[in-house]
């Protein structure tokens, strides 16, 4: 029996919301290469340069809060009506709050590919940032609203679940993968009040003449308060993937499930009282507070570090198992002709070299080097761009067969798939990354700066070019590639023959039994989580707001 | 909770990585000084630039080596820096006090630490060295409007002796 027979239901739901996400990941896809080929000077026959910014604001939203989002709400539905046993208790319910979520972000791309168009009166050339005193048209903060609201309630409806299961299971542990979307959607209902208070209080009444003037560095810290967790949003499904579903893959099982509650538990901690790293050179902010957003980010590194053993242990058990051995030797007979376990393993892989550029990132003074440079997106290509984005696609290799009881198709596109990936993102990632040194800045249209002559550290700035060009050209590729395996696996007919994997999940080796009881205490976590908040956060949003709400001010400036 | 030991030993190193980030961090600030854009610069009404220090601005010497720079960013220019340089002498320390017009830009001298922020309401304050004579890019780092792409300037470090002739 497949996922999609006992729970035809949320399959539907599953399937609706990965849809979704993947569509939004092909358009956005698309303009990243665009951009690639534009601000390289390759090709720049498509946009003009004014409009290369309506282009680079779609790509953001879409894949940034779309793609992820969607993604993550499909991973999540199936993760706990499996993990459960049980479906989500009421379709019309689930049926709401993904047509609210997809609303939402057809009203806020319409509104961003308004700015294409002179004569249409939509515009929202504002980057996924957002940044007042930039005003886009009100329509575009609508969007955003109905998007986060219904992703708030689509956390309502797997914590109904699980208190259903609750209700018949009064003793027993929180299934992991339960576990892991509870405290996700946690760490989420408490960092996205920054932006709904951003969005809801400030700049929409702003956007409409309700208030002549919004305090752009008060609204910006907001923006900041929820924009590091966004990107935990982004990695934990990721995590829950490698965690869980990784590890049966590489023909093993889980090597702890206690150290897997620590991470996520560790996630919802420390993923909110981060976000001043991202204003590390915002004036108006204390450098004390500074330092300890600095502090709490280096301890956002554990979770991670924990995860990498967890992994690399969970795939060498896998291998040993299917009679690995050596040192090293067991890596050769890993599933690697697995796109499901090669896109897993890729992402994992390309994951630690953006933790590494990311602890530069987070060095307060070390980032005065890179800070609004190429490298910033060169990091965040490898983090959201593949630990994400890659899991995300190799999770539906594996994922869309059994929530549409189809064999996949076109397996030899799907196992190319996840390497023409990683050797576009490692051609077009490094080359960011060096350009980032030499003080290329990120988010510019040209390739040129009359006043100012970049020099590469590391290699040439031409060639940097070359590679963010040929890089971005091969996801693309990529993309089309895994586009024609999802879709065509999921309009395909449903043959006799029954498909090949299942949702079952081995037991790990060290299993629930082993974890203190007060892992799964959510309240305390809950409760500690805001306490540290408060701590980061408490003084110096008193200090923005005592000034005044909306002082000093700036009326909006439309773009 | 059970914990296998290779993981204990993971998890010490992992931790002993993390303190010795913090500690090359504040060995930053500390030892080496590097200092943080605060809020010492203080704010000011960006509606009305004209009656703050920012009224007039450009290059003020406020000591035998020492200078202070008011650079006003707006879309898309630096005031001084795009219609022409910033000029200041080697040999001296300098004081920029940046902020914005309008939107939010950014200021970075390409190739250097100097890497700031310029929010409306708000003055960065940036305090460098320059030792040697030496021409550096000025870019916007922050995406400004459809026109980002052409805020760019220039600042000049001329020779001492050839600053101290033109008489400014």
């Amino acid at each position: 029996m497949a996922y999609v027979d006992d729970f035809p239901t949320d399959a539907r739901i599953v399937r609706w919301n990965m849809g979704v996400a993947f569509l939004a990941l092909g358009i956005g896809g698309l303009l990243g290469m665009v951009q690639a080929l534009h601000r390289t000077g390759y090709f720049r026959g498509f946009v003009s340069s004014t409009d290369y910014y309506t282009v680079l604001t779609t790509h953001g939203v879409l894949l940034a809060l779309v793609f992820t989002t969607f993604a993550l709400c499909g991973l999540f539905t199936w993760g706990v009506t499996r993990s459960l046993d049980r479906p989500l208790p009421n379709p019309t319910f689930s049926m709401a709050w993904f047509g609210l979520m997809l609303l939402g972000s057809l009203v806020t791309a319409v509104t961003i590919l308004g700015g294409f168009v002179e004569s249409i009166p939509l515009s929202a050339d504002v980057l996924y940032t957002f940044y007042a005193p930039m005003q886009a048209h009100p329509a575009f903060y609508v969007g955003l609203v109905l998007f986060i609201v219904g992703s708030w309630l689509a956390g309502v409806d797997w914590f109904r679940t699980y208190w259903q299961w609750r209700a018949d299971n009064p003793d027993e542990r929180i299934p992991l993968q339960t576990f892991m979307v509870l405290t996700t959607m946690l760490m989420w209902y408490i960092s996205s009040a920054g932006v709904a208070i951003e969005v809801i209080f400030f700049l929409l009444p702003w956007s409409l003449g309700l208030i002549q003037q919004v305090d752009p560095l008060l609204t910006r810290t907001l923006f900041w308060y929820f924009g590091h967790p966004v990107v935990y949003f982004w990695l934990m499904p990721a995590y829950f993937i490698w965690y869980t579903v990784l590890p049966k893959l590489s023909g093993g099982r889980l090597f702890s499930d206690p150290l897997a509650r620590v991470v996520f538990v560790l996630f919802l901690l420390l993923s909110t009282p981060v976000g001043f790293h991202h204003q590390y050179v915002d004036p108006g902010i204390p450098e004390g507070f500074k330092f300890i957003a600095m502090t709490n980010t280096m301890f956002l590194l554990l979770p991670s570090l924990l995860t990498a053993f967890t992994v690399v242990a969970s795939m060498e058990h896998g291998a040993r198992q299917r009679g690995g051995e050596g040192r090293l030797g067991w890596l050769r007979k890993l599933p690697w002709d697995e796109p499901a376990f090669a896109g897993c393993a890729l992402a994992g892989l390309m994951f630690a070299a953006g933790g590494f550029s990311g602890m530069i990132n987070a060095g307060m003074n070390i980032n005065y080097l890179i800070h609004n440079t190429l490298w910033v997106p060169g990091h965040f290509h490898l983090t959201v761009g593949t630990a994400s984005a890659l899991t995300f696609m190799a999770a539906g290799y594996w994922l869309f067969p059994q929530i549409t009881g189809k064999r996949l198709r076109f397996k030899s596109l799907a196992t190319i798939q996840p390497y023409l990936w990683f050797v576009g993102m490692t051609l077009m990632s490094n080359a960011m990354h060096r350009a980032g040194l030499a003080s290329v800045p990120r988010r510019t249209a040209e390739p040129q700066y009359d006043a100012v002559s970049f020099e590469g550290v590391v290699g040439g700035i031409s060639e940097m070019r070359l590679q963010i060009a040929i890089g971005g050209t091969l996801l693309f590729l990529a993309l089309v590639l895994f586009l024609i395996v999802i879709f065509g696996t999921w309009f395909s007919g449903r043959s006799a023959d029954p498909i090949r994997v299942s949702s079952a999940i081995p037991a790990p080796l060290s299993g629930p039994e082993h974890s203190p009881k007060i892992l799964d205490n959510l309240k305390l976590w809950t409760a500690v989580a805001i306490l540290l908040i408060v701590l980061a956060y408490g003084l110096p949003l008193w200090a923005l707001a005592s000034d005044g709400l909306l002082a000093p001010g700036t009326p909006p400036i439309p773009i | 909770m059970e914990i296998h030991r290779y993981e204990k030993i993971w998890t010490v190193v992992a931790l002993l990585l993390i303190v010795a980030f913090i500690a090359t961090v504040t060995y930053g600030a500390v030892g080496a000084g590097v200092k943080m854009v605060d809020d010492s610069g203080g704010t000011v009404d960006p509606g009305s630039l004209g009656d703050t220090e920012f009224a007039d601005p450009g290059v003020t010497q406020v000591g035998e080596d020492s200078y202070e720079v008011h650079v006003v960013a707006r879309q898309f220019l630096f005031q001084p820096g795009t219609s022409e340089p910033i000029r200041v002498p080697a040999n001296s320390e300098v004081t920029f006090y940046i902020t914005s017009a309008d939107v939010v830009h950014g200021f970075e001298l390409a190739g250097t630490n100097v890497n700031t922020m310029a929010i409306p309401g708000q003055v960065a304050k940036v305090t460098v060295r320059f030792d040697e004579p030496a021409e550096y890019g000025i870019v916007c780092h922050e995406y400004c409007g459809g026109g980002h792409h052409t805020m760019a300037g220039q600042l000049v470090v001329v020779p001492e002796d050839e600053y101290n002739s033109e008489g400014s």
